[in-house]
């Protein structure tokens, strides 16, 4: 007997844990199967979700934090046991406006304090208030971008315009001259690129080397309710996602994701996000980012209750929430690291010792202590050396000058 | 009371706003959700905002009631969370509201009423449109399959017919279909007309 679950996605690469569960046959294996469901916008994703038309979602990881916080409609609390993927995002902007930035693109993406310097001094040059476009309030790009801009002393919410459109609408916002650019997860960016509107200016994964993305998210009283069928999901997805980090299988991958039904776009754009040969300008060599999007090895997908509460330190840092002990808690807990565990206990992922870490403390690949099997965790480091400890976000957003 | 509804196929917008109109209710504005929409909707200070809930413009709308000063305070989705049945039946036919906070529930409800109403009777017109430009395209298919078999085995229009059904029954499949794989095949041999 089969279960059959809803699952809202939107069209982008980082969709690709959920699409090869359900096409590879790893659901099957768990007796489930996905009705995935394509959505355009975050608004329609989040609703769906909230108001119980599906049982679960792909969602941005601040938007589940904002969601169960109430930052933009009424509070409801949602969990997330599983990380969709880690990376995968990248900031583009219009060719002439890229022009006053280092023109070797390799150099320029390699260096992002630089170039975080470079794009400060571009905004005065530029012959408008710069318009970038972000897909959402509370995604992973819009507080990456605002925190890379901060670090050349660009005021996010003064100095340029923050644009909020869902992806798919992006190159045809550049092509219409609505935005000058913007940051959105793969393979949008990419399509910008070929169609000759943009260039690459940063890649997520220059920005912080471990970016936290998309989530799985439920709401919490489904999840509660249906432990047997979550556990069953998860160690779906924990096969799909080893299946989707193999580099073979980057081109059937690529293949099941341009289909109409799920990404729609070109498989060879779609493939630069996930073999990580990035094309910068159009028509020049790829640039290798291995680790451009993750799926699984590093227990990528681990839910590290300090990654939720990061983007709860930023969502305090740009005033979106005031900062107290309640709040602190009700953030933290919308990462669900015990869920994690329990789901994958028998499997053979390799599980932390821990479920709090310090972010962006490591330089180099790091063994950690791990329950069960080998774990060895890839470098973490945000570009501006900055460490997060999550004992310590007082600290931490003091650590921010001038202080918002 | 304003009413905005942004909405781009323009029959949907029509079918609404008549019947808001026939409500009652007359300050009522249609925006396409189009380049500066956010802009003129926050010109307009409307107290209540309704739109398809699949529209890829929802996130920047919602963005714009968030940092917006024009609106009063954001504007939750739907009037009510304790409202279950409402939202669940706004949801099913597709329809997102926006209300400026402060707005009275008894004063929303009817319009959200008559907005989930006539999306639905807007969805049954949809549908039945669609179902009738199928049977459309499946009347060409059916002719071109049996002129086909009229041509070739020299059948008459109704013997065609009668033969194109009972090949569907005995496969057990739509005479639509049946007339397609006619057609392919006699397209691949070189045959079709």
């Amino acid at each position: 007997m089969m279960t059959e679950l809803k699952i809202a996605f939107l069209p982008l690469t980082d969709a690709a844990v959920l699409v090869a569960a359900q096409e590879r046959g790893f659901a099957e294996e768990e007796g489930l199967r996905l009705d995935l469901i394509r959505t355009t916008s975050w608004a329609t994703l989040r609703d769906r979700l909230v108001y119980g038309q599906v049982h679960g979602a792909q969602m941005l990881a601040p938007l589940a934090v904002a969601v169960t916080l109430g930052l933009s409609q009424q509070p409801a609390a949602i969990a997330a046991p599983y990380k969709l993927g880690v990376n995968g995002n990248m900031l583009v902007m219009a060719s002439d406006f890229a022009k006053a930035l280092e023109p070797d693109v390799a150099a320029r993406l390699a260096d992002p304090l630089g170039t975080a310097h470079d794009f400060a001094a571009a905004i005065g040059l530029w012959r408008r208030k710069p318009i970038i476009g972000v897909v959402h309030r509370f995604s992973s790009h819009s507080l990456m971008l605002r925190y890379w801009l901060a670090s050349a002393g660009v005021d996010p919410d003064k100095d340029v315009v923050l644009r909020v459109l869902p992806p798919s609408l992006t190159v045809e916002a550049m092509r219409a001259g609505e935005i000058d650019g913007f940051i959105a997860g793969e393979p949008w960016g990419s399509a910008a690129v070929e169609a000759g509107l943009a260039e690459t200016v940063a890649i997520g994964e220059r920005i912080w080397r471990r970016g936290v993305e998309k989530v799985l998210a439920f709401r919490e009283s489904w999840l509660e309710e249906n432990p047997e069928t979550v556990d069953r999901l998860l160690r779906a997805l924990a096969r799909a996602a080893a299946w989707c980090d193999d580099p073979a299988h980057h081109g059937t991958l690529a293949d099941l994701l341009a289909d109409p039904r799920y990404v729609d776009q070109p498989a060879e754009l779609i493939g630069r996000a996930l073999s990580g040969q990035i094309v910068a300008r159009a028509g020049e060599a790829p640039i290798a980012n291995p680790d451009f999007m993750l799926f699984s090895r590093e227990a990528t997908s681990f839910p590290w209750r300090s990654q939720a509460l990061w983007i709860y330190s930023q969502l305090v840092r740009w005033g979106m929430v005031e900062h107290d002990a309640v709040t602190v808690a009700k953030a933290g807990g919308v990462f669900r690291p015990d869920v994690y565990r329990r789901a994958l206990a028998d499997s053979d992922v390799p599980m932390p010792g821990a479920s709090m870490k310090l972010e962006g403390a490591m330089d180099l690949p790091l063994a950690v202590g791990s329950r069960r099997g080998e774990l060895t965790l890839g470098p973490d480091r945000f570009f501006d050396g900055r460490v997060f400890d999550p004992e310590k976000i007082e600290e931490f957003l003091a650590s921010f000058v001038p202080a918002r | 009371m304003r009413i905005v509804i942004i909405d781009d196929s323009g029959l949907r917008a029509t079918v609404l706003e008549e019947g808001l109109r026939e409500a009652g209710y007359d300050d009522i504005h249609i925006v396409p959700p189009r380049g500066a929409f956010v802009a003129r909707l926050e010109r307009m200070a409307p107290d209540v905002v309704l739109m398809d809930l699949g529209s890829p413009s929802r996130d920047t709308l919602e963005e714009m009631l968030i940092v917006s000063r024009a609106l009063a305070k954001p504007i939750a989705m739907f009037v009510d969370q304790s409202d279950d049945s409402m939202i669940g039946a706004a949801i099913d036919a597709g329809v997102s509201a926006y209300v400026v906070d402060g707005l009275r529930k008894e004063r929303v409800r009817p319009v959200l009423e008559l907005a989930v109403r006539r999306f639905n009777a807007f969805a049954k017109i949809q549908g039945e449109l669609d179902e009738a430009r199928t049977a459309l395209s499946d009347r060409k298919i059916i002719d071109r399959a049996k002129s086909i078999l009229m041509n070739q085995r020299s059948l008459s229009e109704q013997d065609a017919y009668a033969l194109l059904r009972s090949s569907a029954m005995n496969q057990g499949k739509k005479i639509v279909e049946v007339a397609q794989a006619l057609i392919t095949a006699s397209d691949l041999l070189g045959g079709g007309l």
